[in-house]
Formats: C-alpha cells, structure tokens, sequence
C-alpha cells in the first residue's frame, strides 16, 4: 500500500483487530478514547447498546434487546424486520464486574455456542477492550466460519451471475 | 457470526439494487470515472451521484480516489476474492460497529463534562 496514502487517512483512527488465538479461540481488541466506565456502561445499557450494536452498513435492524446484567441474569436480541424472520441472540451473564469484566454464553446455536468474555482495562483515560471467544471445541469453531464462508460463497456465486449479467449487457 | 456477515452481504446486494448504481457499475467496468463525469452521464446533480458512489463505496464494489480537486472512482478490486476470508470480513464488521460505539463514547463524555461527574453504581 502507498504509505502517503496511509498516513492521510485519518491517523488517529483506532482500528479492530481479529485474530484466531488458538483452535478454539478467536480474539478481537479495539481501545476506545474514553474510561472503562463509559465503555463498560455503552455496553451494559439497551439504550445506549442498541445505538452502536447494528452499524448502519449492516441493513439489519434490531427489534429489541433485553439485558439483565447480573450473574446469572439472561440477554436477548431479536433482529429482523418482521416476525416473520426473526433472528435471535441470547444466553446469560456467568459473570459481571462493574468496568473490568463481563463473561456470557451464546445459546442460539445450542451446544456449539461459544462462552464470550469481554474485559475493558483502563489506561491514561482510554480503554482497551478485548473479546475474547472461546468455542467449546475446534470443530465448533471451524463450522461457525465455515458456515459463515459459504453462506458468502453462495451469496457471491449470486453476485458474480449479476455481475455476469451486468458485463454483457455493455456496449449493447 | 454468520448471520452479521449475511447482513455484511446484504448491503453489496442493497448497493445494487438501484438502476443508476448498476449502470455506474457498467460505466467505471469500461474505465474509471470522475464523480462529474458520472452525474453528466446518469443526468445528475453532483450531489445525487456523490450519494450513489457513497453507497457503492460503502459496499465496497467501488473505490474512490481524490486526485487535486478530481474524485476518481473505479471499480474496487479483487473484491470478491478479499471477501471470502471470513475473518476479515468479521473484522470489518467490528470495525463498523467500533465505530458507532465510537460516537456513543464521545456523547457520554460530553454529557459527563456539563453535568459532572455522577456518582454510578
């Protein structure tokens, strides 16, 4: 990449970063320029939840979102338009450290779900937060990307025959 | 995760769901174009086809490119195969995310320095 490219695109940007810690690991951190506290509460509020949780290039939109943040306490999303096709996201709170610490299943997809702990480390009044996803075995995790590489796979078969399409239909 | 990288998707097809976007498509597959150019051919005011090439570059199926006072758009490269890799599709998605949570942090701060600090439980 052209370095002078580079360093015009917004320098202080913080950027996410992903990485497949293990096997049976996947790993995403992002510091944030603000206090825990404030991290931790954008997380753990619906209201404020709702307003970064589905960005706008998504086109999905979130129906509602019940959080009872406490140990033992349950969460869920629903998305979708409609009733007709919803897609819900839930599971329950093992543990809850007001600013430093939330850990939490993901039951939607039965035993293969991964247990989700999210710490938030303060540092000179930014936050560095990391996700941290551990599936219960290598196959779970394989398949949450390999199902998450063909639904793309069949989604860009379909692109590719529009693009064909769209090609053909120059200089006619 | 794969029900966030379906939606990721969705947005490319929303993208070319609209006549104007799918023939600036056809138009920067002959050869890059400026935004001008565009909104000459597509009979457009500027602002309208700076809308259309913004969703475009949001999808991720064009990119553009400021060259003096010339936006140059072109059709984004290689994109099909960059996309395949789930991981960094999953990664786009929690930088799109961040960023929201971005703006969210900043309002919290603000209302936090006009009304002080509030004692939280």
């Amino acid at each position: 990449m052209d370095p002078r490219r580079e360093s015009e695109a917004a320098p202080m940007k913080n950027r996410a970063t992903v990485e497949r810690k293990s096997e049976r690991e996947l790993v995403v951190t992002r510091t944030f320029n603000g206090p825990a506290r404030i991290v931790f509460e954008a997380w753990t509020k619906p209201e404020l939840f709702k307003q970064w949780w589905v960005p706008k290039s998504m086109d999905m939109f979130l129906r509602s979102c019940e959080m009872d943040v406490r140990v033992g306490g349950r969460y869920r999303l629903v998305f979708g338009h409609d009733a007709s096709n919803p897609a819900e996201f839930f599971g329950r709170y093992i543990e809850v450290t007001p600013h430093s610490r939330l850990v939490w299943t993901n039951e939607e997809g039965g035993d293969g779900g991964p247990v989700t702990t999210l710490t938030f480390e303060e540092k000179g009044g930014k936050t560095l937060l990391v996700l941290h996803e551990l599936y219960p075995s290598k196959k779970a995790l394989d398949a949450a990307g390999t199902g998450a590489a063909d639904v793309m796979k069949e989604t860009f078969e379909q692109l590719d025959e529009l693009l064909v399409a769209l090609g053909a239909s120059v200089g006619r | 995760m794969v029900q966030y990288l379906r939606a990721r998707l969705d947005a490319s097809f929303a993208a070319l769901s609209d006549a104007t976007r799918r023939g600036v498509l056809e138009q920067l597959g002959r050869s890059d174009a400026s935004i001008t150019d565009l909104a000459e051919k597509f009979h457009m005011t500027l602002t309208g086809m700076k809308k259309h090439v913004g969703v475009l570059e949001q999808s991720g199926l064009v990119t553009t490119e400021k060259l003096g006072r010339v936006r140059t758009c072109k059709l984004g490269p290689r994109r099909l195969e960059e996309e395949t890799s789930w991981l960094e599709r999953y990664r786009q998605l929690w930088d799109a995310r961040f960023d929201e949570l971005d703006k969210v942090v900043e309002e919290l701060k603000r209302k936090e320095r006009v009304d002080g600090p509030k004692k939280r439980e």
